[in-house]
Formats: C-alpha cells, structure tokens, sequence
C-alpha cells in the first residue's frame, strides 16, 4: 500500500503542535494551564515518534517509545493534580506568581 | 483522499492548540485539548499507529482530561474584580505574552529550519500493510522491552500511590 503523506508534514505539524504547547505554559497564569500545554507537548513528542515508526514497519520502535510517553504522562499528571491540590489548600491560589515562600 | 483526511485533522489539532493559548476560562481550554487530543489521535491512525490511537482516546481523554477537569473545579478561584489594588497587573501579563509567543515562535522557526535542512536516511520502502500492529507491540513488549514494560507498571503504581499520599486531608480539624 502507497502511503502517500510525506514525513514532513508529520514533523511540521508536529513542531506546531510543541511550540503552541510552549506558549501555553509560558503564557498561562494558573497550574492547570501551563499542565495543559506540557500535555500538548508531549503529543507533538509523540506524533513525530509515530511519524517516523512509519519507517521501521517490522520491528515498531517508535510506537513502543510513544507507548511509554503516554504511561509516564500520565503518572505525571495524577502527582502534578496531587501536588496542585496541596498547593491550592496552603496558599489558597494556583498563580504560580503566588508561591514565594517553602516553609509551613 | 487521506491528504485531504491529513490536513484536517491537522487543522483541527493545531486550532484547539491556538484556542488554548488565547482563551482565558480554563473549562474550554480542557474541552479544546479534547479536541486536540482527538485530532492527535486521528493523525496516529493516518499513520498506521491503530493500537496507539486507542490507548491514546482511552489514556487521555478517559484518564487524564478528567483528572484535569476534577483539578480545575476544585481549585476555583474567584475573580480578582479589584484591579486598582493589583499594581502592575496588566503590564506582568502583557510581558509575559510578549515573552511566550517570543520563545516559542523562535523555536518554531528553528525547528522549520532543522526540519528543511535534515536528510534523513530512511528505509525506502515502506511496508505498511493492513495489518494491525498490536501483534507486533504485544510480542516486542514481552521479549525486548519487557525491563521498560515492568518499569513502567512500577513507576504507575508509585504514582498512583504518591498521589493519593499527598492528596490526603492532613489537616486536623
């Protein structure tokens, strides 16, 4: 079978796809938001790991690695809500511009 | 057929994406990521990637937007509606956009030029038959990687442990 979408369409999306992800985290004024552009970006990872196992159709290294990147996504994001929620009962905001200080 | 298929999905995944960036309510900043996630998903299957498209709607939309829209609602924080007693509140922000689309509209130029600039050697002749791939995964993930796979199923269980750990009401009263 002929496929006919070139590889670097996968790559341009996918470097679109990261560098919106990196605004979003460096823009955001909230926890959550800048969670949500890490999750962007590790989509894009993602997408350029499947974009090029399209090349290796016996053995599919791309997809196992990407297959780990979403395990370890989402263990990060369960400790991250954790940690936010802690956050949010000590300092009564998630602004990240409000935490300035470590101790109790 | 598939091109036009590619393009969509793109166009959706990379609009989401501009949408959370511009949007200020955090809700639809989670529904857009559903939409990018699902458009992610799309563009894994024009790939050939079957299996990891599944895991992907399952794992993200099943586990991690919901995760992230209980976070959302249990961190509400009212609206500063005082704005004369924020000093500076406009100029921080409008700094830190200026200083967001900076970064990452360089790194986007950079990474075009590396993209347009690289050869890459690859295997000329692409195989991807109709098949799916989960009998390929299975079978690499219990004989090669099955040290990754076990670490993984560790590296789960600890979070999910850890996070039901720091999550807990220590508070006394």
């Amino acid at each position: 079978m002929q496929n006919v979408i070139p590889l670097y369409h996968f790559l341009i999306v996918a470097a679109a796809l990261f560098s919106i992800g990196l605004a979003v985290v460096v823009t955001k004024r909230n926890i959550i938001g800048m969670l949500i552009g890490l999750e962007l970006m590790l989509n894009a990872v993602n997408l350029n790991l499947v974009g090029f196992s399209r090349h290796d159709s016996v053995l599919l290294r791309g997809q196992l690695f990407a297959l780990f990147v979403i395990v370890v996504a989402a263990a990060e994001v369960t400790v991250a809500l954790a940690i936010v929620l802690r956050v949010y009962h000590h300092y009564g905001s998630i602004d990240p511009d409000d935490m300035n200080q470590l101790k109790q | 057929m598939e091109l036009a298929a590619f393009y969509f999905f793109s166009a959706l995944a990379i609009g989401s994406g501009i949408f959370i960036l511009l949007t200020r309510n955090l809700m639809y900043a989670a529904f857009a990521l559903f939409l990018a996630l699902l458009g992610v998903a799309a563009l894994f299957v024009l790939s050939g990637a079957d299996f990891l498209a599944v895991t992907q709607l399952m794992v993200y939309v099943g586990g991690i937007l919901v995760l992230l829209i209980f976070g959302i609602m249990l961190t509400r924080t009212p609206e500063k509606t005082n704005a004369a007693e924020v000093p500076n509140r406009v100029l921080i922000s409008a700094k830190r956009q200026i200083w967001g689309v900076l970064v990452s509209g360089s790194l986007f130029l950079v990474l075009l030029i590396t993209i347009f600039n690289a050869t890459f050697t690859l295997n000329s002749q692409e195989t991807l038959s109709s098949r799916s791939t989960i009998r390929t995964l299975g079978v690499e993930l219990m004989t090669s990687h099955l040290l990754p796979f076990e670490i993984a199923g560790i590296i789960l269980l600890v979070a999910l442990v850890g996070a039901t750990y720091l999550a807990l009401n220590r508070n006394p009263s």
